[in-house]
């Protein structure tokens, strides 16, 4: 894939604007939130389609059970709130009434990991993807910039089933082809190589793209895989990309428990045990800061992810 | 159907009930005889419903959502008897591999169940949704949806019935199961529910209530919030019942919510319902 930005611009506004275009092809979306339409960027579906916009106050728990039943009716709802309140507030209701139910209902959660930046650890989720991937039926998306988001929007309203979709507040910058589809279960090939695999999702992807140059320079070839399908896995692409470096870096904004990393380390122990080593967050909750701090102060940075390739290649010897 | 119709259905879907839980030793006989009779009169009197091609969105159908899905036996044994599947399945109640499981669930596609219930209050926000759907569809079928009363404890309960008189849904009939009791005791012992009707009452609703083990009543009741749909105002029935209803020992106590009868109770049960329809 040819890398090169764009611009700098946050993913909530892909999902914002993805969700507009998803609406003008099909009649049957709808969006709802929570008390947090312009945190969203749904302002423009709403504009657009003000009968098919709900306002639903600061009440996820019965936000979850309408677009449930919206879903019922033959519709396709997009909820939108932060992340912690698209999943951990509300688990229990997403679990019986739209995974196991297998409800048409598309959870839109902004905000996640510790990028949302000052706000801190309340409402820094970095548990969601891996609550989000226990739940049988339950597709799990974490798109890494904003043509991205986009793409994936529209892919999720095309979907048949429940979706996840997880993504953030900064901007960031915006480099995949704006005019390139989203396919579900489909890793992205960032770019080719045979020493590490790099597998990361979300704004991660970008990090590592920048520790590329870097790891060239030392010598390494790095191969970059975008995992942004959480759920279903791209097993076959995982596992073809270890088979040639042999050895494996994931790199997400989230707690390393349930994450990205904890799924490839699933696939590599069952088929192909091989060095892996995780940039992630280790059994702690976030805190204030600025979205390029918190970024250092957890070890999610290009830096990071450097020093992991050259940690995994080693132990590869 | 007439009221003494009615009746005779209402009759043999406590049989059912009991027969059920009993056949399987679990389940949850004393709020589903105690809602029956409300339910008996939805499905075989006021909603207009078309049995033998069950569509998941209920397009150009009333529909009815059960948020207290533990009495499922009830709901079960209406939607056989009322032609959604065959009676004789039934018998296959809460065993390995059924479709009609613990607690309802569309995932084994069970004719007339759209959604799962059993954690409870959440029913009534999936009805509203349902129920906006309809207002999109330019479809003027109504949702009910019964709640039970231990049920109005839940948060979400309140986050909806706040929501349904803001957002003017009139085309939705939320029912109470009234019946003053919940697994730990009384309600009025476990958690108090204070004066419900004026609860609703200053969130917005038009308030109904009625004895909901009586037909007549039930059916008066029914119609007036039929007649008063689309008019404004999201609506709910207290329905006044009785745990147990049917079954001289099992009512006036909280003791049957989750209790199966053994031989000799379920015998003794049975001898009190007429046998109406067949049993399955």
């Amino acid at each position: 894939m040819k890398i090169e930005v764009q611009n700098y611009k946050d993913t909530r506004s892909g999902f914002g604007d993805g969700l507009l275009e998803a609406g003008k092809r099909n009649p049957k979306v709808v969006g709802l939130t929570a008390d947090l339409t312009g945190s969203l960027k749904m302002g423009d579906f709403a504009k657009a389609f003000p009968e098919r916009f709900f306002q639903v106050g600061i009440a996820e728990a019965n936000m979850v059970g309408i677009a449930a039943g919206l879903a019922i009716g033959g519709y396709i709802p997009f909820t939108g709130t932060f992340a912690n309140f698209s999943s951990a507030r509300i688990y229990d209701q997403i679990r019986m009434v739209v995974a196991y139910s297998n409800k048409n209902v598309k959870i839109a959660a902004s905000h996640a990991g510790v990028t949302l930046g000052e706000d801190g650890a309340t409402h820094q989720t970095l548990e969601d993807v891996g609550m989000m991937k226990m739940l049988p039926n339950m597709t799990v998306l974490v798109p890494c910039d904003y043509n991205q988001t986009k793409a994936a929007t529209i892919a999720a309203a095309e979907h048949d089933g429940p979706v996840y979709l997880r993504f953030g507040r900064p901007k960031v910058a915006n480099f995949t082809p704006a005019d390139e589809p989203f396919i579900i279960g489909k890793a992205q090939m960032i770019q080719e190589g045979t020493d590490v695999s790099i597998f990361a999702c979300g704004h991660l992807v970008w990090k590592a793209i920048e520790a590329l140059p870097i790891l060239k320079e030392m010598g390494i070839n790095a191969e970059l895989i975008n995992i942004h399908t959480i759920k279903p896995l791209d097993v076959e692409a995982v596992l073809k990309s270890v088979a040639k470096t042999g050895c494996v870096v994931t790199a997400e904004e989230h707690m390393r428990n349930g994450g990205l990393g904890d799924s490839i380390a699933q696939v590599l122990a069952l088929n192909n045990p091989r060095p892996l080593e995780m940039v992630a967050v280790n059994d702690v909750f976030g805190q204030s800061g600025t979205p390029d701090e918190l970024l250092k102060h957890y070890h999610l940075d290009t830096p990071d992810i450097v020093e992991a390739v050259k940690k995994v290649i080693k132990r590869k010897m | 159907m007439t009221i003494n119709e009615l009746k005779d259905v209402a009759s043999q879907v406590r049989r059912d009930i009991i027969r059920m839980v009993h056949g399987c030793q679990s389940g949850h006989p004393g709020g589903s005889l105690g809602a029956t009779d409300i339910v008996t009169a939805l499905y075989f009197d006021q909603m207009q419903i078309d049995p033998k091609n069950f569509k998941m969105d209920g397009a150009g159908e009333d529909m009815f959502f059960l948020s207290n899905g533990h009495i499922s036996p009830m709901i079960y044994s209406i939607l056989a008897r009322r032609g959604y599947f065959p009676v004789s399945e039934l018998a296959t109640f809460r065993r390995l591999g059924t479709r009609l499981q613990g607690h309802p669930t569309p995932v084994e596609g069970l004719p007339g169940i759209r959604v799962a219930s059993g954690s409870l209050g959440q029913g009534l926000s999936v009805a509203i949704g349902v129920a906006q759907a309809k207002k999109l569809n330019n479809d003027n079928h109504l949702v009910f949806c019964l709640m039970g009363d231990g049920e109005q404890e839940e948060g979400q309960i309140w986050e909806a019935v706040m929501y349904a008189p803001a957002k003017n849904v009139d085309n939705l009939v939320a029912i109470v199961d009234y019946n003053k009791k919940q697994i730990d005791g009384p309600t009025d012992d476990v958690m108090n529910l204070g004066d419900l009707r004026a609860k609703y009452e200053s969130f917005g609703w038009k308030v109904y209530e009625c004895n909901g083990n009586d037909m007549q009543q039930v059916v008066d009741t029914l119609n007036i919030t039929r007649k008063n749909a689309h008019k404004g105002q999201a609506q709910v029935i207290l329905a006044h019942t009785e745990m147990g209803m049917g079954v001289d020992f099992m009512m006036g106590t909280h003791k049957w919510h989750g209790t199966p009868p053994n031989d000799e109770q379920a015998t003794n049960a049975l001898s009190q319902l007429k046998e109406t329809l067949g049993d399955y």
